[in-house]
Parts: structure tokens; sequence; C-alpha cells
């Protein structure tokens, strides 16, 4: 299967955002971006697991360090195009809104209107928590300071 | 005689219905919510995560409020909750190098690029108990301080780049070995190890790790690098074709630097162990790096025989969820098999005495006849 | 929490597929609605039940068709690879062209299960017959299934002399299947 590169790394772009994402905020997205959201389940929101793996050393081999719970959908626009969501976590509505937002996203009437209303917000709001984060950690940096020790003078 | 014995089921009933009367206490309290425990009781929500080798906060949240608070058994009903669920596949290697810094901190340079970052530590607290805390009351927002968004390689690999100083990891794509589907055999490599240890109880591997510490096994260790923070998580999917991003989750992880090797055909460098757990679990990264080098002597040839450095001493006791249910698999009844073992004491008892008797009479007949 | 119906479906294949391994020869009937043609909804509830990421599935020439690939990769997850070699099940289209079994993994003797299990797609359980010897059978069974190759019975007898390594064959007519584990003896009848 050969898969457009540009199209596949827009794709996952907006699926991390929407993976990083609730529900309730991608809702709000959708019902702003207001397109023609006509869809049919493919694969109804299922729970299952994902074992997690880590790499010996932080980058030798891999190995096994446990599951996390992840919830997949999939649906089909009456356009056609299919859109799938993995993310973690037991939320079914929001795999699904996931899914329907990859869809929309793959359609090229409704792709402007995705990344304006839904994928915008979400980003904004994600990357405000993420500076938050890093604000409150980086106070916690250590400045070191060195004491005049007496075998260094003069 | 064996005597098949039924009933209980009434006592069993009630005792239960006791339990859930005691789990919610005194009814004039407001009951924990699970949110409240996600929240508070983060770190105890990591540990079960951690040990019950299942990355669900609100699920770990409603073991340990189901279980009272009992960790263990917390860890056991997550165990027993993800059997119930299919597998969809495994993630591609978690890039711990990317990871959203939380903590990071090094004992061996002061000097890191990207510096010492504490974060959220009880380290240099007095463990004085708070007493303000127990009046609970307003909380002031954590100072804040400009930030830079680069990441950071890990000190490991600062070393290994200056010119081999420590052993360095092969990313060998290898077949990885899954103990979830395939029971341990020993010797097990170094990936069935670890996740054995990445599932291990936190006291065990903490004990075993001070054990090296205090000379059974000695590898001195430096905390070379332990890292908490957030990393994104992606899976390759069939049907979508990619590898799709599934959200982030918490780790620490912990590089130990160890006692160096060295022999004719390679200059001495150091070791290295490691540690990986989910959620803020540094006392169990830590532990855990450690016992790695430990279980890794008879490949650098070193002396071995201490306990940390018997892999199906330590891989066969680890879990806390299978120790627990040999220990407490005891008081179940036991009944017939303590009746045979009654049998066969009063058995060679009678034996002893009918023999003691018999050496007393022919002692009181020899006595007799002098 | 995948939906109810189809884990009892796939519950009642595994039953079904356990018992025909069980009894070589005996066949039972599968289910499944929405198999891809030219995929058979016994071959397709057979995916449905066993298959999944960890089981490379591998299809011949009469079955590699994108839609059915794609059917196999959303209902199960599992990788379509082109070597035979890789395929945990390899799935033929029809008996007639029924590749040498020296093609897939026999397993090893330390592993024999890591074997290739072959599905193949047959029109009718009647036609060539065969009898049937081995453990599951009571003294003797038959199984008749067209279209075979002339030398089946002789493939079959080579793959059982590799015992415990080899791969085992299911047959698929529609929705009815019937198992040739590797430890059956089969010869020709008639």
């Amino acid at each position: 299967m050969q898969l457009n590169e540009d199209l596949v790394a827009g794709r996952r772009a907006a699926m991390k955002i929407l993976a990083n994402s609730d529900a309730s905020s991608i809702e709000r997205g959708l019902v702003a971006a207001d397109c023609d959201a006509r869809f049919v389940d493919l694969r109804a929101p299922e729970v299952g697991l994902v074992m997690l793996r880590g790499r010996i050393g932080g980058n030798g081999a891999p190995f096994n360090v446990g599951e996390a719970t992840v919830t997949r959908a999939a649906v089909q626009l009456a356009s056609g195009e299919q859109g799938h969501a993995y993310v973690l976590g037991r939320d079914t509505k929001k795999a699904r809104l996931a899914a329907l937002c990859d869809a929309l996203w793959q359609a090229k009437a409704s792709r402007d209107s995705i990344e304006r209303h839904v994928l915008a917000p979400l980003r904004a709001a994600l990357e405000l928590r993420l500076q938050q984060g890093r604000e409150r950690t980086a106070a916690t940096k250590v400045d070191f300071f060195t004491l005049v020790r007496g075998e260094d003078e003069q | 005689m064996y005597v098949a014995v039924k009933g209980g089921e009434r006592a069993i009933e009630n005792a239960h219905a006791l339990l859930a009367d005691v789990r919610r206490g005194d009814r004039s309290l407001p009951e924990l919510t699970l949110d409240q425990i996600e929240q508070q009781l983060a770190l105890a929500v990591d540990r079960v995560m951690s040990e019950g080798s299942l990355y669900d906060r609100e699920l770990a949240a409603l073991a340990i409020k189901q279980a009272r608070g009992d960790l263990i058994e917390a860890i056991f009903l997550l165990r027993a909750y993800r059997t119930t669920l299919p597998r969809f596949g495994v993630s591609e290697p978690i890039e711990t190098g990317a990871m959203r810094i939380r903590r990071r901190i090094s004992a061996a340079f002061k000097d890191l690029p990207g510096g010492q970052v504490l974060g959220p530590t009880f380290d240099y607290t007095h463990r004085l108990l708070d007493h303000d805390l127990a009046e609970g009351g307003g909380v002031p927002p954590a100072p804040t301080a400009p930030a830079e968004t680069v990441t950071f390689c890990s000190v490991a690999d600062l070393l290994a780049r200056s010119g081999g100083l420590i052993e360095e990891e092969v990313p060998l794509d290898q077949e990885v070995g899954d103990l979830t589907r395939e029971p341990l055999s020993f010797p097990a490599d170094r990936d069935l190890r670890l996740q054995n240890l990445a599932r291990g109880d936190e006291g065990f591997l903490l004990a075993l790790a001070y054990s090296t510490q205090r000379g059974y096994g000695r590898n001195h260790p430096f905390a070379g690098e332990i890292r908490y923070g957030e990393v994104e998580i992606e899976s390759f999917a069939e049907e979508v074709g990619f590898a799709v991003p599934l959200g982030s989750i918490s780790v620490t992880e912990c590089q130990s630097i160890n006692q160096f090797t060295g022999s004719t055909t390679h200059a001495p460098r150091f070791t290295r162990g490691y540690g990986l757990a989910f959620g803020q679990s540094e006392r169990k990264a830590m532990s855990m790096a450690l016992v790695d080098r430990a279980l890794r002597a008879r490949e650098f040839g070193e002396e071995t025989g201490a306990p940390a450095q018997d892999e199906e001493f330590v891989l066969s006791h680890s879990d806390n969820v299978q120790a627990t249910g040999f220990v407490e698999h005891l008081k179940l009844p036991h009944y017939v098999d303590f009746q045979s073992e009654l049998g066969l004491l009063r058995k060679l008892r009678a034996e002893f005495f009918a023999r003691k008797d018999s050496i007393e009479d022919e002692q009181g007949m020899q006595d007799a006849a002098e | 929490m995948i939906e109810a119906a189809l884990v009892i479906d796939n519950q009642a294949t595994f039953r079904a597929l356990m018992d025909c391994m069980a009894r070589p020869g005996e066949i039972k009937t599968l289910g499944c609605a929405d198999a891809p043609p030219p995929l058979m909804a016994g071959t397709a509830a057979i995916m449905r039940g066993l298959a999944d990421y960890e089981t490379p599935v591998w299809l011949d020439g009469t079955l590699a068709n994108p839609a059915v690939a794609e059917w196999i990769r959303f209902q199960t997850g599992a990788p379509v690879v082109t070597d035979p070699q890789r395929a945990a099940f390899a799935l033929v289209g029809s008996g007639a062209v029924l590749p040498d079994f020296a093609a897939f993994s026999p397993g090893s003797q330390d592993y024999p299960d890591r074997s290739a299990t072959l599905i193949v797609q047959v029109e009718r359980f009647s036609g060539a017959m065969f009898s049937l010897t081995g453990p599951g059978i009571r003294s003797e069974g038959t199984l008749a299934a067209e279209p075979v190759p002339e030398d089946f019975a002789e493939r079959c007898a080579a793959n059982h002399a590799l015992f415990p390594r080899g791969v085992d064959v299911v047959l698929v007519a529609g929705d009815r299947v019937a198992a040739l584990p590797r430890t059956v003896r089969v010869t020709r009848k008639g």
C-alpha cells in the first residue's frame, strides 16, 4: 500500500492532538466546524490493550514494560472517507469522535474547517498546558553557585 | 475417611456485605471519589499501575478504593481486569530521550546539559509531619520560571559519545520476549528480566537493591540519571497502515552507572543498569536499575552468589500477585491435609511411646534381675 | 468490551475448530455474514476467531486481492505477508492449486507449535474419498473433498512423517469445515 507521505504526516499530527485532548473539547470543535458529518460505524468503539515497549538503557533493544488500556473506533463518511482512532484510555465517545475527525480531515471539503475549528483550538489548549508544566518545572531547576575557595586565591 | 464438606455460602455473602460496609466506613463522612484518589494519592495510583502492569489511572484509582487502600490487593484487581481485554497490538518503543521532563537529576554530573531539575520531590523535605496539611485549606499555585522546549539526551549517552567511557546499548530489533504469553524459563534474556522487574514488587526490589549496596553483590552504583515526565505513545495499526499516536503517559526512568570492566580486548568502561516504571515511581525505577545490573554479573564474569545476582531466585519471587496468592492460599481449608498429618503424627508418637515403654520394661526387668 | 455478539461467534468458532482438530474429518458449520468474496464464510469465520496481530496471514494467488487483504487487516489486525514461511495462517483459495506443504513453516523440533495452519477452500465435501486413521478417530474415518490434488494423500503422508513438526490443514467448503491435523494418516480410498 503506497501512502502519500504528506498525507500520513498530516493525519498523524492531527491524531496526536486528538489523542491528547478530551472528548468534550473535540465535540465542541466539531460543532463549531459545522461540516457534513454523516457517518456510519465501521467499527463501534472497542476497549482493549496495547503492550507498551521501552528500550533497554533508553536506546537499546526493546522490552515489554506493561500494557495500557486503549479504545479504538473506525467510521465511514457518506462521501466514502474512512477514519480511524486508537486512543489511550476507555473513553468510547472520544474514540468515535477522533475517528470522525480523522475521516473529515481526509475529506478535502472539510479538512480546512477541521484544522481551524477542531485542531487549532485543541493545539493551542494543549500547548498552553504543556507550557505551564514546563514553567512550573523550570522554577525547580538548580542554580549552582561556587563559593570562593582558599586555594584558588592569588 | 474422606468427608466432603459444603457450606458457608451465607457466611461468605454476609462477609462480603460487611466488607462493603466497613469499606464505606462512617456514613457521616463524605465518600472518596476516584478523582480524589487519582489526584491526591497519585503515587499510590502510579505504583498500582506499574505492578498491575496496566496503565489506566482511573482503573487504578478504582482498584485502590475497592481494595480499601491495600495496594497489593489493588494490583491483583488490575491484573485480573487486564485478562478480560483483547490486545490490539504493541507500541513502538517509548522514546525516553524525547520525554517532556518534569524532573531530571544526575548524581554523577553536577552540570549536565539542561541542568538539575528537581520537580515535585520529597527530597530535601525534613520529613516532619505537616500539621497544617491536617487542617486542609488553600495551597498557593507553584512558582514558575521561563522555560525552554528543548529535550536532552541521557547522561549515559553523553558518556558513550565521549569516547566509549560506558558500554553502549545496541538497538537490536530482535524478537521481544513477553512473559504474559510464555512462562519464564531460565536463563532469561535481559528483555524478559526487565519485564519481570517492571511488574515486580517495589518492596522486594528495594530490599534486593539495598542488599547489593551492603555488599551482597557489590557493584558500585551511581544514579547516572533519573528522569520523570511524559512520553508520547505510538502503535502501528495494520488497517491504518502507519504508527498511530495514542496519547501520552508518565514514566520514570533510572540509568545507573556501575562498576567498570575491562579485558585484554576492550578498554575499561562503566557498565549500566536500567529501570523504567509507570508514573512517578522513583524508588521502584532505581531499585530496578540496581537489580538489573546485579543480574548481569555473569555476563561480566563477576563473582556471583549474592541473592540479587541469582536470576532464578529474583525473578521467581518478584511478583507480589503470585507471592500473595501462594502465601495467602494457606488460609483456605486444608482440613484433609491436616487430618492426614495429624494421623501420621499420632501414629509416630504411639510408636515412640511403645518403644520407650518396652525399653523401660526391659530396663525394669534387668534391674529386677540384678 | 468487543461487541458481545462477535465474542459469542468467535467463541463458537474456536470451539468448533477445537472439536474438528480433536476429531479429524468431522465436519462442523461456522458462520460469518460479511466474508469478502472469494473468501468463504468458513474461512472468514476462522480468521475472525483465530487471527490477530501476532499471526501473519499469507494469501495465495486466487485470494490476494485488496478487498480480502483489507478485510483481514481491519477485522483481525493481522499482517498480510508475501513470504509463505512467515505465515501462521496460509489461506488457499482452491484445493485445486494447493501449494507444496514445504512452502510453509513446519515449526521446529523444540517448538512444533510454531508451524503454519493451512486453510484450504474446496468446493464440496464429496468426490475424492480418503480414509483417515490416528488420534481422535475410532478405528477408521473418512472424508471426501474436491477439488484436491491427485497426490493429496501422499502429501499428507509426507507431512505426517515430520511429526512432531508439520503443518495442520483445515478444509473449508462454504460455511462447513473439517480438519486434517498433522497427526492424521490419510490414504486414498478407491
